[in-house]
């Protein structure tokens, strides 16, 4: 009953459709999306049907055109030994079995979000049962395939720390997963939803909305995909403007040609014409049509996944939204990121761009790893600042984002202490720019001449600190000095510093982390007192601040209001 | 002890003092600075059994049979670098075993009362200091070695893959109360991942 109404209403209802916002996380059993079998199968699916309509297309054209009949058609041999009587039946029946072994999924297929925890159970004959705490999410990510996305549903995916520690709901009514989103952040947050169930529990009865729906829900089903199809990744009401970076698509693509691949690329590509024009033809066939093929592959593919890129501050953390035909986003709730690492390749100097990489504990999903971990895959200095202010806030206040600001360009100091002059041998270029600084809540890292990089890890996310000395740091008098978090594309590592330099910072930094930690709050952000800067973000966050128990005004986010 | 910082910053208020039991025999710090380069932190620390050596010298006993025994194929196929090759490994088998001592004296732990610091190598010295907070797991392994001489090996495990902080060569009884001691340590100040 539950689920059926959840799935029903977001087939059916009306657009703006308006029922009890807790009826997601009232502590109930619910089910999935109905159409989630056929979303989940959908491609094996779509392989099957076009098989068949091939088929049949090509027994209407013979029987048209009278033309020559094929052997090996299987309808046809079928027909001509008089078995097609017996065909049907098997396919009828096969049709039976997986649509009742598929309502059986989807009967079996249930979740449950109570005021601490969310659960998930599913199988027929093997039953898992998952149950994930919510102040240890570390994102939520709902994600819209082209296929799903058509039927307007969605895959929510609440991650958390461990190997393939993800709760999956797949799928859900595109609508259904954003609040449900909403309603698990509030939760996690710390901030209890009571006040916003209990505002509209009185809400009209669902009977004559039902009824009223059936006419007008006609013209409105498809009127309503198109929206939602055209509709920005990032709800307009759920951040507000000035916390949002956009990517111009143009900037997106030069990017893209000015990367590394290009390189490769065009290195490879000077080799093969090289061999070619020696005589070695065979290479020139070999290579370019297969070659040619990848390379715009791998351009369309990173270009439509990184089309349409957002980045904006929410009241429940950072959200990055991209994609163009198959879309997702991904909310990082306060506290949640490891490391951030402002970086330039060589090639996007001249045009003074820069993208930032963030370490977190489980990332969703490996073929999103990639994406959910760049926070800002091209940009300019002024979007630099605006992401570090997204992404900061609850880790390191403001005078770490100028720190980064400021050293991020500078061949040398600029409140970093760099490398000593006698580290040239190992560093020949960076040892200028190699570095580090330290504020009340973060360390930040410099290295790189050619290939600019700049970390910034909070104190309170640290796992360890590593000192380490070889033979040629003993020569020179150095040390090697490393800030460990968890695993990610971010490597937080000072390679050269002073010794009693180093030796130093190992005994303050580990005193500071200590500190650090016991002073973290993050894990339930908007529990009173966590997080003293939080995003720029609309009212309710200062009002869910100031007091201790938070108000009813202080309940509902902006989104509730739709 | 040795190797005072000479630019004193800020650093030495905040050096953490040994809270926590410092009740294990404070084991000669690491071998003697050959040079004031030496990376050094200072402390009263807590060194491994010395039966550990046994483990050691065992371990540098197999890797200089296997080192010899690659070299025997070439000296057979009479290559030139046969035999300089054999006396090579068999050199460096000999310093390696020769180092063992000094490399297990190099290993040391503190409690100190936030964080646990551990420090091994000689050639390449590693220092690392582990919040208690941030611990997720403790193993207790023993290797067959380790387990004639009643040994065991402390694996302190954290969100980090890279921290890698393995204290071998405890005495079993030891290995099992620092263990509790830690998960109690970790228990009580227990952090957000």
């Amino acid at each position: 009953m539950t689920g059926g109404s959840g799935g029903e209403t977001d087939g059916s209802g009306p657009g703006g459709l308006r029922r009890e916002p807790g009826d997601l996380v009232d502590g109930e059993w619910h089910r999935l999306h109905p159409a989630t079998p056929l979303l989940r199968g959908g491609i094996v699916l779509i392989a099957i049907l076009g098989f068949v309509i091939a088929n049949f297309r090509e027994r209407f054209l013979d029987w048209v055109f009278a033309a020559p009949e094929l052997p090996g058609d299987p309808f046809q041999v079928a027909y001509e030994r008089g078995q097609l009587g017996w065909a049907v039946v098997i396919l009828a029946v096969g049709l039976v079995v997986g649509v009742i072994v598929f309502y059986a999924s989807w009967r079996m297929h249930s979740f449950r979000v109570g005021d601490d925890v969310v659960e998930v159970r599913s199988g027929i004959l093997f039953r898992t049962h998952r149950r994930a705490r919510l102040d240890r999410i570390q994102g939520v990510a709902i994600g819209r395939p082209l296929f799903a996305r058509l039927f307007g549903a969605a895959r929510l995916e609440i991650s958390v720390a461990g190997q393939d520690a993800m709760v999956q709901l797949a799928y859900l009514g595109s609508a259904d997963a954003d609040r449900l989103r909403r309603e698990v952040l509030t939760l996690a947050s710390g901030l209890r939803a009571t006040a916003s169930v209990s505002v509209s529990a009185p809400a009209p009865a669902p009977a004559p909305g039902a009824s009223v729906s059936s006419e007008p829900l006609r013209t409105g089903v498809v009127d309503r995909r198109m929206r939602e199809l055209l509709a920005p990744e990032l709800d307009p009401s759920a951040a507000p403007p000035e916390s949002v970076v956009r990517i111009p698509a143009g900037r997106l693509i030069a990017s893209l040609v000015l990367s590394g691949f290009t390189v490769a690329l065009l290195i490879v590509g000077a080799f093969v014409v090289t061999t070619s024009l020696l005589g070695r033809r065979e290479f020139f066939a070999i290579l370019v049509l297969p070659g040619a093929a990848a390379a715009i592959g791998y351009y369309f593919n990173r270009t439509t996944k990184s089309l349409r890129y957002s980045i904006a501050g929410t009241s429940d953390g950072v959200r990055v939204g991209f994609g163009l035909l198959s879309t997702s986003n991904d909310t990082l709730p306060p506290g949640r990121i490891h490391a951030v690492e402002v970086s330039q390749p060589l090639l996007w100097r001249p045009a003074g761009w820069w993208m930032i990489r963030i370490n977190r504990a489980g990332a969703a999903g490996e073929g999103s790893a990639q994406t959910s971990t760049l926070m800002l895959p091209v940009g300019t200095v002024d979007d630099v600042r605006k992401v570090l202010g997204l992404l900061l806030p609850g880790l390191a206040g403001a005078e770490t984002r100028e720190l980064v600001l400021a050293g991020l360009q500078a061949r040398a100091g600029e409140g970093f202490v760099d490398a000593p002059r006698r580290a040239w041998p190992l560093r020949p270029f960076s040892w200028r720019r190699t570095g580090w600084a330290e504020t009340p809540d973060a360390v930040l890292i410099r290295s790189g001449f050619a290939w600019r990089h700049l970390t910034v890890v909070p104190l309170a996310r640290v796992q360890s600190l590593r000192v380490s000395q070889g033979p040629l740091l003993r020569m020179l008098d150095l040390v090697e000095l490393s800030v460990q978090t968890v695993a990610g594309p971010v490597r937080a590592t000072v390679p050269v510093l002073d010794r009693s330099v180093g030796e130093q910072a190992f005994a303050r930094w580990s005193a500071e982390v200590v500190a650090a930690d016991r002073a973290d709050r993050s894990h339930r952000w908007a529990a009173s007192g966590a997080v003293p800067d939080q995003t720029p973000g609309p009212a309710d966050r200062g009002a869910s601040e100031a007091g201790t128990a938070p108000t009813p005004n202080s309940a509902p986010d902006p989104g509730g209001e739709r | 002890m040795s190797a005072v910082p000479p630019e004193p910053g800020p650093a030495d208020a905040v050096q953490n003092p040994d809270a926590v039991a410092p009740s294990g025999p404070a084991d000669a710090p690491g071998p003697a600075p050959a040079s004031s380069n030496r990376l050094t932190v200072d402390g009263e620390w807590r060194g491994v059994s010395p039966k550990y050596l046994g483990v050691e010298i065992v371990s540098s006993i197999i890797g200089l049979v296997v080192l010899c025994g690659i070299t025997v194929p070439f000296i057979l196929l009479g290559t030139w670098f046969g035999w300089p090759a054999l006396v090579l490994a068999f050199v460096i088998g000999v310093v390696t075993i020769a180092l063992a001592p000094r490399r297990v004296r190099s290993i040391g732990y503190r409690l100190r009362s936030d964080d646990l610091v551990f420090k091994r190598g000689i050639m390449f010295h590693r220092v690392v200091s582990v919040p208690y907070g941030r611990m997720q797991l403790i193993d207790i392994t023993r290797g067959p070695v380790s387990r004639a001489l009643g040994l065991a090996d402390l694996k302190f495990v954290t969100a980090a893959a890279s921290t890698g902080v393995s204290i071998p060569g405890l005495v079993d009884a030891e290995a099992t109360r620092l263990r509790d001691e830690l998960v109690s340590l970790a228990e009580s100040r227990r952090v957000g991942l």
